[in-house]
């Protein structure tokens, strides 16, 4: 048998009953990463002593704590925004070059409470600005599905880890689609949950309004298993919401008949890939054929919800930076005076893209712009989350596509921001409305994956998981990059 | 002496720091403690590491709500938190949480007296809010322009203060002092911060302004000098007497006054220059968006209220009502531990007056002498009551219970113990005392002459003369009356 075939439910079951070993999948997989990583370069860190000590824990501990783990053995890769005890975190940037936090995010340790094996640390985007991995203070991460193209950001290391089976699943964040672009571009499942079902406490803050923490993961099971670990209320994120957290992946099959698609007028058409859109629209229809209804909806605040985002975000990175001063920790210039630290160190830690946000944002927020920017964006943001309100009194779920395109080639896009910022369109309007969100993949156009993104009402995890479950149904997949290399 | 500013109105307002008394910061749960070997009191959440989260403190907003509550301040059933930004190295996030639009208290008052305790004004209070404070930074060398390095010490970051911000109903150093000195007392009654000006944790600024007669403009669109740091009663009053006659110098001069903040040195007690107009901080304040909106119920906030302590206004009455002079009930009022230990005394004594004279000059002498307040006074209310019954059965005269009560101060012991131990008890018994005073009348001819001349000093030295007889112990009244009929009565003829 070979171990990588196995999803992650399946894994745990089999670690749990002490037919496979945890040991045993955690070498797999490392043997697997060790094969992958020169070409798609997913991982920032590798803690394999940490993934062996926490198998060998896992194999001796009793059955009756064996059969307590949901995820028993199960390997999992970790955004490097996530911090997490004695491993290096570095969020991809050089400021925080050879920091080791002293403490864990409350997902890590949920994590690690349900037998799972962190095998490292994935690339990102510094700061997790960006939506192609291109923007890591340290090296690039390459699309598994087709290595001159980007695996999307900015949690394309987790994406791409996964698209690789250099990892079983792995948590991305997500702030404007961070976990959803990547999954569409990687051909795996990305959910971004409601802001406030999984706990921040741990993640390196980029816009705390919008940042979620979610799953990625090959099939819509492993994605609702893994939510069913990370979500709930935690005593340390005063945003995180006292909802009960249902299981997920008992009520994956459960069937949706009649189940109401609003597909927005607004995301189709200009502005998107024909490819895309034909792949996306066929994946509809058959849903359609499958009896679901689709309905012609109007998300009319659409065109604006960029510009509120890239008002909203870098306003609120730009406070949540400020702390990168060399004071404390990470790095530090050497400097005569107090305001030569701060200025030096900030250059020489900071890119570019992190700067030109941090600038933005600090403009946004200044005295005489703040009602013209900010308070604006955050009225505009009202309206957006109220289109939502509205299309959820007649439907149950929103279908768009999750990218306007197809992955990119490398350097593409670098230097021209704006075209970049536009990978965002499709879902920066749930991270502003605070709804969860779902992509997964509907197809393949030219040999890449396009994702389908659903979005649902406040906490309905429930839902998307199981409408998401009925895409994967109608969707043929072909295989893995990391089972073709095999073959 | 108040400065004085010709042709101008003279405009202060306050805006005093206190850091409340609470177990743990107001963001995460380190100990709230002063005094502990730096960066001890820390984690990850008050050094600002990457990742961390704000939670707030209930016990901290449960004190600064009652703070609201007792300056007659509505309490908000909905206020927020906002990040004031700016870089310090004594600031870890970067950002200060603080409330920016939607403070928790608002629209308070408080009134001041002066140190006789007369009634002066009434200073409206704008708005109290919770905020974080910083932490502390220890400069290597003498003075901050050639430190050879600077050490930061975290513990106080995150510690939980309330700003309390005064309409500008202020017109003098001496009113500010008045102010703050009443602000004490009331928080004081509270029990929720040490209020210690010297240890920071009650700190203020003051915002200065002139305003000429007849001025018909906004009170906003004066100059003003804001004077930051002020830490002693003292510093406040010196500092804002300094600022209004330089400001008023100047403008005698023809001289702009400039919109800034100053320091104040208190050895040369005058206010120097430290951030113009234009180096001023943009502190781009916008909501915490870690922390969801305060949401209080209205039904605690009247709870809060109603537990409330009696607070010094109502205190102040109820003194001058029991019979005590303005002065001393003002001197009471603004030790609530003295008001408490007075409480006890009078219900057990049943006189107020008598109480309260002796509190302010024995036992207060006593208590200065050993650094001790009347919440650990040695001497406990129920004995200081037993002492004064003594007096008024005659067991002891004034000058005795003075003498008991420095062996009950000094001993702890009870009033009964130490009347038996030192052996004193006066002698009240006519007979008794009438053989020494027709002895002393026998003994001292020439002075009993004098008297009787008219010389009214000459009956002290008798009366004297008595006292040092009976070792002091015999009734002064009884021998001034004896002395006075024995000494009016005709001489007699020696031997007959």
């Amino acid at each position: 048998m070979n171990l990588l075939e196995l999803g992650a439910a399946a894994l745990a079951a089999a670690v749990r009953e002490g037919e496979v070993s945890a040991r045993q999948a955690v070498e797999a997989y490392i043997q697997q990463v060790q094969a992958s990583e020169p070409t798609v370069g997913a991982y920032l860190r590798l803690d394999e002593a940490g993934a062996r000590e926490q198998a060998e824990r896992i194999d001796q501990a009793s059955w009756e704590e064996r059969r307590r783990w949901p995820l028993a053995g199960v390997p999992v890769a970790v955004k490097d925004n996530i911090v997490m005890e004695g491993m290096e975190t570095t969020a991809g940037s050089k400021i925080l070059s050879g920091w080791v936090p002293p403490y864990s995010a409350t997902v890590v340790e949920r994590l690690v409470a349900a037998g799972a094996i962190i095998l490292g640390k994935t690339n990102l985007d510094e700061f997790a600005m960006g939506s192609s991995t291109e923007f890591s203070a340290y090296h690039p991460t390459y699309n598994p599905w087709d290595p001159g193209r980007v695996p999307g950001g900015s949690s394309g290391g987790s994406a791409a880890a996964v698209a690789a089976g250099s990892a079983l699943v792995a948590l991305g964040s997500d702030t404007g689609g961070s976990i959803r672009q990547p999954a569409a571009y990687c051909g795996v499942v990305g959910l971004k949950p409601t802001y406030g079902r999984v706990s921040r406490y741990g993640l390196i803050a980029f816009a705390s309004s919008l940042d979620q923490i979610g799953p990625l993961a090959r099939t819509v099971e492993d994605a609702a298993l893994l939510l069913e670990v990370l979500a709930g209320v935690d005593a340390k994120d005063a945003t995180s919401v006292d909802e009960p957290v249902p299981p997920y992946r008992q009520h994956l099959d459960q069937p949706l008949p009649g189940l109401r698609i609003g597909v927005p007028a607004e995301y189709f058409g200009e502005g998107i890939d024909p490819v895309v859109q034909r792949t996306v629209e066929a994946a509809l229809q058959r849903l359609a054929a499958g009896g679901a209804q689709l309905v012609p909806i109007s998300l009319p605040h659409t065109p604006y919800a960029i510009a509120t985002y890239y008002l909203i975000a870098p306003a609120e990175a730009s406070s949540n930076l400020a702390r990168y001063d060399g004071i404390r920790f990470g790095l530090r210039q050497p400097a005569s005076d107090l305001t030569q630290l701060y200025e030096s160190t900030r250059a020489a830690g900071f890119g570019v893209e992190v700067k030109r946000r941090i600038l933005l944002g600090t403009h946004v927020l200044s005295a005489g712009y703040y009602d013209a920017y900010y308070l604006r964006a955050e009225k505009v943001r009202t309206l957006i989350r109220q289109d939502f309100e509205q299309a959820f009194a007649h439907v149950d779920v929103v279908a768009t596509p999750t990218t306007p395109d197809l992955p990119f080639p490398l350097g593409s896009r670098s230097d021209d921001p704006l075209r970049m910022y536009l990978s965002d369109v499709c879902t920066v309007t749930s991270n502003l409305a605070g709804l969860p969100a779902i992509s997964v993949p509907c197809g393949w156009a030219e040999g890449l994956p396009v994702g389908l993104q659903l979005i649902g009402p406040a906490f309905s995890e429930d839902l998307l998981l199981r409408a998401a479950r009925m895409v994967e149904a109608v969707t043929e997949r072909p295989r893995w990059p990391w089972q073709r290399e095999e073959a | 002496m108040a400065a004085k500013a010709v042709g101008y109105d003279v405009i202060i307002g306050l805006e005093v720091h206190v850091e409340l008394k609470t177990r743990t910061k107001l963001f995460c749960g380190c100990e709230n403690r002063f005094g502990a070997p730096p960066n001890s009191l820390t984690c990850p959440v008050c050094l600002g590491l990457p990742g961390v989260l704000p939670v707030l403190n209930q016990e901290a907003v449960a004190k600064a709500a009652r703070a609201g509550l007792a300056l007659g301040c509505t309490v908000r059933e909905i206020s927020k938190f906002d990040r004031k930004q700016y870089f310090y190295p004594d600031l870890p996030k970067g950002y200060q949480i603080s409330q920016y639009d939607q403070p928790l208290c608002e629209h308070g008052q408080l009134a001041i007296y002066d140190g006789r305790g007369n009634y002066v004004k009434t200073v409206r209070i704008r708005r109290i809010h919770l905020e974080e404070d910083a932490g502390k930074l220890n400069h290597l060398g003498q003075r901050l322009s050639d430190a050879a390095g600077s050490l930061v010490d975290l513990n106080r970051a995150g510690v939980p203060l309330i700003e309390i911000v005064s309409e500008p109903d202020l017109s003098s150093g001496e009113e500010a002092r008045w102010y703050l000195n009443a602000l004490r007392t009331v928080l004081s009654y509270l029990d929720i911060s040490d209020l210690r000006m010297e240890e920071g944790s009650m700190r203020c600024d003051a915002n200065v302004s002139l305003r000429p007669h007849g001025w018909a403009g906004s009170l906003g669109d004066l100059p003003r000098v804001e004077i930051k740091n002020l830490n002693s009663l003292r510093n406040v009053e010196r500092a804002i007497d300094y600022e209004v006659e330089r400001q008023a110098t100047r403008l005698a001069q023809g001289l702009k006054i400039e919109l800034e903040t100053r320091g104040f040195d208190d050895v040369s007690g005058r206010t120097y220059s430290q951030r113009s107009k234009e180096e001023a901080h943009d502190y781009r304040y916008f909501p915490e968006p870690d922390l969801p909106p305060l949401r209080l119920e209205a039904a605690q906030i009247a709870a809060w209220a109603k537990a409330l302590p009696p607070l010094p206004d109502r205190v102040r009455e109820e003194l001058k009502a029991a019979g005590l002079e303005a002065k001393d009930a003002e001197i009471l009022v603004q030790d609530p531990s003295a008001v408490a230990y007075f409480r006890a005394a009078w219900e057990a004594y049943g006189k107020a007056v008598p109480v309260a004279n002796w509190m302010l000059s024995d036992l207060a002498r006593l208590l200065n002498a050993a650094k001790r307040g009347y919440g650990d006074a040695p001497v406990p209310p129920a004995e200081l009551a037993a002492l004064l019954t003594q007096i008024d059965r005659g067991v002891l005269s004034g000058r005795m219970a003075k003498e008991v009560l420095e062996a009950m101060f000094e001993r702890g012991e009870s009033a009964e113990a130490a009347i038996r131990r030192l052996g004193v008890s006066q002698i009240s018994d006519e007979g008794r005392i009438r053989q020494e005073v027709e002895a002393v009348i026998g003994e001292h001819a020439k002075v009993v002459e004098d008297f009787r001349a008219g010389k009214e000093k000459a009956l002290a030295f008798l009366v004297g003369q008595v006292m040092k007889r009976t070792r002091g112990q015999a009734n002064p009244e009884v021998v001034n009356r004896l002395l006075r009929e024995l000494l009016s009565e005709p001489v007699r003829p020696s031997g007959s």
